[in-house]
């Protein structure tokens, strides 16, 4: 099949967005009757990508070609016209409409100039019968599950396009027995010679149903390949953009394992969002953990830390059994979370770097029990000098603060509540070199210090410098711990990389 | 499907002796607005003593402000078959398709208080309403006679900005002390009708017109400014009714109180009773057959503290004000 | 502190340069606008009005304040101040003591506020929806509650709140500042300031740095419809009756007029009680001049409308550093003759 001609091709495309560029040189093609994944970390460059294909966007350079024709997408309904058809992650339908609604909307058979109710309902069942979809097509869209509206927002664009279909990470929000649906369909669909872009973050199911897979990194081209040759460890050192051969640079400090791992995590899990997992960290320890995104680890940290309430699994603190449903309660057991998005969860941009960093411990004190402004003072001054936060006064807005310093003052904010545990999710990613190494410096610091740390991170080399231990995780499951002299680049990476078959739990 | 029939037509029947054996001689039905204000909960209760006392069969539907319940109201009388149909209509115009409806039905229609738009006259029997320019022309005639040639300056609380009572009311004012060159209004401002603007603006008035000691009298557009405004004047060490003459139009309950305490002095009265005269302009057709004039004017009272407000007070209390 | 209080000073000089302005052109339209003397052991002049009658919109502006800081805004204090004055009326005919008549009316206010609460902090309902809920069934409950009509009082103590006075003070101005030195104090001695402001900026950020959020929302929509009650017993006790049809009407949009001339961003965080307050004064100083300047009423909202206009203009160009600018442009063309 792969000596097909290319249906819809991409050649060397850059886009540029004042100034930033977030396609530079880039190439891809779909052919008829083939899935292709397109894979890549956020920021990538995927969306943008897909947007130029789609017409959203128009390129600065590069030309797309469908049969091998150049041809000019104006806009998304162009794209539809040529044949591209494509559902989006969030499911783009009306969900208070009914299913034949959906499938027709905006182009309604017409008959007097009224919809043709009838006609339009027959066509609906004709057209799920293809997937041998049996639905009450007059009953309104949200009575079905998310799989179900998925698959009806891919009725809906093979019927209006035909040729091409691209899906935004069709299968983020199912189970793994809707999932088996969709491909079921994807597979009849390529059959019938459609060209199949699939974006996804789950390796194994570019593995199962892809054909071959294009690796965007940074806005560039990373790599592609059909998935018969391309080995999985192969793909994640695509991804990654490390090779295993790379020396790293950050040194690894062995530490001891503690004696008592005081906070205990049983079966904890949340349908949809983590399965099930046990988890024990003691004080002076850091867990790293591994994974690539939307392999669960921020579902991980968001369940520990009381944002999503778990709905399965136990957890305690020296043997004592607790419960965590805010994170209020969270941070009354003496936890504290730096979360992976700074801005909408992190930062309160127009306050002062000196109230950013009371926050949490004026949380924790009460309403009626203020920290007095001398107090305050006293705190930020602190923790401005032992972080070395890089700010002219501690009464500026912390949105003014670059970054790196940002993230200083996020986990000064918990510092300051002295916390037991301490989750940090992505803490140097977006932040400059210096302050990077400041930060990793204040990791190996606090856990000497006889702190509990959790730290997820997609640096595999920072992990491997500063963790007692790691857990990997991929498509939702932890899938196993490394620990000791077992901590090294290559083992994390092949065990994100590893068939599930062969994962150890 | 026989017998059916049969009940449904003795029912009809027993319904009809049943009307008449509640001894009514006429049926009339009556589309009010709402009760939006104690004017309109007062209309609807002297409608109700107005029917009793002449026998009348009265059925009141509360259209709740909306036009579309009224034309709901109409279609049922007619459906009744009431003999005839009073409304207060909410709005000026869009009566005419439900109007004709009631004419080919031969149910006469009369418009209490307000009146409508159309093209066709013949739609409506008549309609019975007030004149507000009639209202403020009594209330300056009142003024001019009373303070009879000495120089007085006049204050102004006008309704609500661009509503048709505050346009007219003021105008029949200015019509009433046209002839008293020493009549003066020195001051106008919109109270919007309501208690609490009245004292507001009364206070800005006072002060405007050194401490009040310029004014000779105040003309309210409506008896809750003026009663609101005699607050105001007691608030600024004046004494209202004496110092300060207060007339105003509308005569509910609370400004007969205030005159019976000598605090306002005269009140030009919007009676609520609009049915007591479209009955007898109803009956008048009915036994004669001769078609009444197309308006009939309500009687526009002055009451003044000769009038025992006291008395009155203690009738119009339970009209619902 | 000094160089505190000097920086406030700055913050606040449109609004104070705007007062200046109006009660200036008030002076011009009415030259004994400044005159207070004493009458029947009461303060009785313009100023006094102004203050007097701003009193209300000054209580509902203090309230509101702290609902704009969270990022919400809440339509309905002008309904619930008729539905408190409704009721505070309606108990006082049926003979209830002066103190239950109170009570009942600011616990309504509060339940009211509460309400609002739980839609916005549980339901997670827009706050211009959620209240408006209550705008338009409030004024139908109070018009339930006096059947259409004016219900008079003529309850000596209930009539003390609104037109008593206190060493020549009248009440409402009392009421007013003691509610006004309260809620600042209570704000700014407290945590509670910091926290709504967190709150009004990034409500999720807030969440994960463990605030209690909900509860927070619960207890600022309370305190507003406390204030609406308060402000609806005050103009029901002014005239002596509850106007079911008219108690605070529009008043809401005064009240969120005053809160925006007081510089607090409709999009939430920083905010000063204080400056709020200001703003009603400065509202309430505007139509109180309309009524003195003896134009037509036909122009009241047009003046209105356009006095508002040069007040805001004139603070977004102090914020974008207007001032600032001005000063060096006037400096450099100084040095160059």
């Amino acid at each position: 099949m792969t000596d097909n001609p290319s249906l819809l091709a991409a050649e060397h495309i850059g886009k540029s967005f004042i100034g930033m560029k977030a396609l530079d040189d880039v190439s891809f093609d779909v052919r008829a009757g083939e899935i292709h994944a397109l894979l890549g970390e956020n920021g990538a460059g995927k969306s943008t990508l897909i947007k130029v294909l789609t017409g959203v966007y128009r390129p600065d350079a590069g030309v797309i070609k469908l049969d091998g024709q150049a041809v000019n997408v104006r806009d998304t309904q162009h794209a539809q016209k040529l044949g591209i058809g494509t559902v989006y992650q969030e499911v783009n339908l009306l969900p208070n409409m009914s299913v034949a609604d959906n499938l027709f909307i905006g182009r309604q058979p017409m008959r007097f100039g009224f919809t043709d109710r009838r006609l339009m309902e027959k066509r609906s069942r004709e057209i799920l019968a293809q997937y041998d979809l049996d639905l009450d097509v007059t009953s309104d869209l949200s009575r079905y599950s998310v799989a179900v509206q998925q698959l009806v927002a891919i009725a809906r664009a093979v019927d209006m396009s035909g040729r091409i279909l691209i899906l935004d990470e069709p299968t983020a929000s199912l189970d793994s027995h809707e999932t088996e649906i969709l491909f079921a369909i994807l597979r009849q669909l390529k059959a019938r010679g459609l060209g199949i872009v699939f974006i996804t973050h789950f390796l194994d199911q570019v593995y199962e149903i892809c054909d071959r897979v294009t690796v965007l990194r940074n806005g560039k081209l990373a790599g592609s390949a059909t998935t018969e040759v391309l080995p999985k460890i192969e793909l994640v050192s695509l991804m990654l953009g490390r090779t295993l051969a790379v020396a790293t640079h950050n040194v690894r400090r062995a530490r001891p394992a503690p004696k008592v791992r005081q906070f205990s995590f049983k079966g904890l899990g949340r349908s949809r969002s983590i399965a099930p997992f046990d988890l024990d960290i003691g004080q002076g320890e850091v867990i790293g953990m591994a994974g690539l995104l939307g392999s669960g680890r921020t579902e991980t940290a968001r369940l520990l830390f009381g944002i999503d309430a778990a709905d399965k699994g136990q957890a305690s603190i020296e043997g004592k059994p607790v419960h965590i449903r805010t994170p209020r309660e969270a941070v009354a057991l003496g936890f504290g979370l730096c979360p992976e998005d700074r801005k909408s969860d992190g930062i309160i941009g127009d306050l002062s770097v000196r109230e950013n960093i009371s926050l949490a411990l004026q949380a924790q004190r009460g309403w009626f029990n203020r920290l007095s402004r001398r107090e305050q003072i006293a705190l930020a001054d602190k923790f401005v000098r032992a972080l070395d936060i890089r700010t002219t006064d501690i009464e500026k807005p912390v949105k003014l603060l670059s970054g790196g310093n940002q993230q200083k003052v996020i986990l000064a904010r918990w510092l300051a509540t002295s916390p037991r545990f301490l989750i940090l999710d992505e803490p140097t990613r977006g932040i400059d070199v210096g302050a990077h190494a400041e930060i990793i410096a204040l990791i190996n610091q606090l856990c000497d210090d006889g702190m509990a740390l959790l730290v997820i991170s997609s640096e595999i080399d920072e992990i491997v410098a500063y963790s007692t231990r790691v857990v990997v995780l991929r498509d939702r499951v932890h899938r196993g711990e490394l620990s000791g002299d077992d901590i090294t680049t290559s083992n994390i990476m092949q065990m994100i990389a590893a068939d599930p078959e062969g994962a150890t739990a | 499907m026989i017998s059916m029939k049969r009940i449904l037509l003795a029912s009809t029947i027993a319904m009809a002796f049943a009307g008449t054996a509640s001894a009514a001689d006429l049926t009339v039905g009556f589309s009010q607005i709402g009760s939006e204000s104690g004017w309109r909960a007062a209309e609807t209760s002297v409608s109700k003593i107005e029917a009793k006392k002449r026998g009348v069969e009265l059925k009141i539907a509360d259209a709740q402000q909306k036009q579309e319940n009224q034309i709901k109201a109409i279609r049922g009388f007619v459906a009744q078959g009431v003999d005839a149909i009073f409304i207060a209509p909410v709005v000026a115009t869009g009566w005419d398709t439900v109007l004709a409806e009631a004419k080919e039905a031969k149910i006469p229609v009369i418009l209490l208080d307000r009146t409508i738009e159309t093209t066709n006259d013949g739609l409506y029997l008549t309609a019975v309403t007030s004149d507000t320019v009639h209202e403020g022309k009594v209330a300056g005639e009142w003024l001019a006679k009373t303070v009879a040639g000495k120089d007085c300056k006049v204050v102004e609380l006008q309704g609500t900005v661009g509503s048709s009572p505050a346009i007219n009311r003021k105008k029949g004012f200015e019509q009433g002390i046209a002839s008293a060159s020493n009549i003066k209004i020195v001051r106008s401002q919109t109270g919007d009708f309501t208690r609490s603007k009245g004292k507001e603006v009364m206070e800005g008035f006072l002060k405007a017109e050194n401490g009040g000691k310029n004014i000779c009298a105040l003309y309210a557009h409506n008896d809750d400014m003026a009663v609101g405004a005699i607050q105001a004047i007691k608030e600024a060490g004046l004494k209202p009714g004496k110092d300060i003459l207060v007339v105003s139009v509308d005569a509910v309950p609370d400004i007969f109180k205030a005159m019976s305490e000598g605090e306002a002095n005269a009140t030009v009265e919007l009676t609520p009773n609009m049915a007591g005269p479209a009955f007898d302009a109803l009956k008048a057709f009915k036994d004669s057959g001769k078609a009444p004039a197309k308006w009939i004017q309500t009687e526009s009272k002055l009451y003044t503290q000769a009038d025992d407000p006291k008395k009155v007070y203690e009738e119009k209390k339970g009209l619902g004000y | 502190m000094n160089r505190l209080s000097k920086a406030a000073l700055t913050k606040a000089a449109p609004q104070l340069l705007s007062l200046a302005l109006i009660l200036f052109l008030n002076y011009l339209a009415f030259p004994g606008f400044f005159e207070i003397r004493l009458q029947d052991g009461r303060l009785f002049g313009s100023l006094i009005d102004v203050l007097n009658r701003g009193a209300p919109v000054i209580i509902l502006a203090i309230g509101m304040t702290t609902v704009i800081a969270s990022r919400g805004v809440d339509l309905s204090v002008g309904a619930v101040m008729a539905v408190s004055g409704a009721l505070a009326a309606t108990m006082t005919v049926a003979g209830y003591p002066v103190p239950v008549v109170i009570l009942a009316a600011l616990g309504t206010g509060l339940l009211c506020g509460l309400w609002n609460g739980i839609l916005v902090a549980y339901f997670d309902l827009q706050p211009i929806v959620a209240t408006l809920i209550l705008m338009v069934a409030g004024r139908g409950i109070a018009q339930l509650i006096t059947e259409g009509s004016i219900v008079t009082f003529n309850e000596p103590g209930l009539i003390f709140f609104g037109t008593g006075s206190f060493a020549g003070i009248p009440m409402p101005i009392l009421i007013a500042a003691f509610l006004l030195f309260v809620a600042i104090t209570v704000v700014r001695r407290t945590a509670l300031g910091l926290l709504i402001e967190s709150i009004g900026i990034n409500r999720s950020a807030s969440s994960y740095a463990g605030l209690n959020s909900k509860l927070l929302l619960l207890v600022i929509y309370s305190f507003c419809g406390f204030c609406a009650a308060l402000a609806g017993i005050i103009i029901a006790a002014d005239i002596r009756g509850a106007d079911a049809n008219n108690a605070g009407l529009w008043l809401e949009l005064d009240a969120i007029l005053a809160v925006v001339i007081g510089g607090t961003s409709l999009f939430g965080g920083r905010f000063s009680i204080l400056m709020s307050a200001l703003g009603a004064i400065i509202i309430q100083a505007m139509n109180t001049g309309i009524l003195l300047s003896g134009f037509p009423p036909e122009y009241n909202l047009i003046l209105k409308a356009l006095v508002i206009i040069v007040i805001l203009l004139a603070q977004s160009f102090s914020s974008l550093g207007g001032w600032a600018f001005l000063k060096a442009e006037f400096r450099s063309k100084g040095a160059k003759r």
